[in-house]
């Protein structure tokens, strides 16, 4: 296992920049694996366009709640319950977009 | 080795109420009540944890999985329980069974009795158990084309109570989760997601286990009783 990627434990460092792309990016995917119960290859082929609430049947509710939960922690952000829409949560494209756009606000 | 049994804690309060205990009880000196993660939580780890006892077994540790009442097979209501009634079960255990340790998973530490030796694996405080059944709620809901607001649902729960992802939580269980914190004190053995690698079966969509983590936390919970 690699030190600088460990499973369950991948988050964003507390340093005062911003998160990059790039690790934004990283965390989500950490984060739909361990959800997902997947591994690092399946998670790594995610594109913008891969379907997840409505597209993928064991993502139900409470496991979406336990999503937002885990980002709010690894990114460090806050989400409101208006934040949370359809389109944010249906592709992957759509969450990474709103991470990032959460993590500037931050 | 495994064994169904039945045990009798205090509900309705002044009466008793008749739960199942799964035991592993060989009379051995170090004996453990496990305490698991709490509703959407323990379905997802109910195998896990069961397997972790496996484990301690092998190890040398007797260990307790009570059914508290409300929980897993209980015919006692769900509404009608509080975190008080089930650290009161939960005290109530830990001298019926004799044990001599605590292992709290999650929500689990919220009700372990307090100054005993005890570990806790990834401990949860109550309010963000809270929030995510909330957020589960508000979610289904606009799903199915209403809108609710989690701020509005708790007021509502503080004093009705509500029913949350499928479980139904009475005002008081509500207000107590509201600012739950884990016991931890100096007999308190914190074990993080870390130690046993892996990720942490709670967060799964659906349930699942993984016999290397359960290795690894009975190695950590085994240790620890046996060479303090």
């Amino acid at each position: 296992m690699k030190a600088s990627f460990m499973p369950g434990q991948t988050a964003i460092s507390t340093d005062a920049t911003a998160p990059s792309r790039g690790q934004i990016d990283s965390v989500l995917r950490a984060i739909l694996r361990d959800v997902l119960g997947l591994d690092e290859k399946r998670v790594e082929e995610f594109s913008g366009d891969t379907g997840l609430f409505g597209h993928l049947p064991e993502l139900d509710s409470m496991a979406v709640a336990g999503l937002l939960t885990e980002m709010e922690d690894r990114l460090g952000i806050v989400i409101e319950d208006e934040d949370v829409d359809g389109e944010m949560l249906e592709t992957y494209g759509g969450l990474l977009a709103f991470a990032e756009a959460k993590s500037v606000e931050a | 080795m495994a064994l169904y049994d039945s045990w009798r804690p205090s509900f309705p309060p002044g009466k008793r109420a008749e739960e199942v205990v799964l035991r592993f009880d060989r009379a051995r000196e170090p004996r453990l009540l496990l305490l698991p993660p709490l509703f959407d939580e323990h379905n997802k780890t109910r195998h896990q944890c069961v397997e972790t006892m496996r484990k301690l077994d092998a190890a040398g540790v007797d260990s307790f999985l009570p059914d508290l009442p409300g929980c897993n097979e209980s015919l006692a209501p769900l509404e009608s329980q509080s975190l008080t009634l089930w650290r009161e079960a939960a005290r109530e255990a830990f001298a019926l069974f004799r044990c001599s340790h605590v292992l709290a998973i999650r929500g689990g530490a919220l009700l372990a009795p307090p100054r005993t030796p005890a570990f806790f694996y990834a401990p949860a405080q109550g309010r963000p158990l809270l929030r995510a059944m909330l957020r589960a709620r508000t979610i289904a809901a606009r799903e199915a084309g209403r809108d609710e607001s989690a701020e509005a649902l708790l007021v509502e729960g503080r004093e009705q109570g509500l029913e949350l992802a499928g479980w139904q939580l009475g005002a008081a269980m509500i207000r107590e989760l509201e600012d739950a914190e884990p016991a931890i004190g100096a007999a308190t053995r914190l074990i993080e997601q870390v130690e046993l690698g892996g990720s942490p079966l709670w967060l799964r969509a659906e349930p699942d286990s993984d016999p290397r983590q359960a290795e690894a936390l009975a190695r950590i919970v085994a240790a620890g009783m046996l060479s303090p």
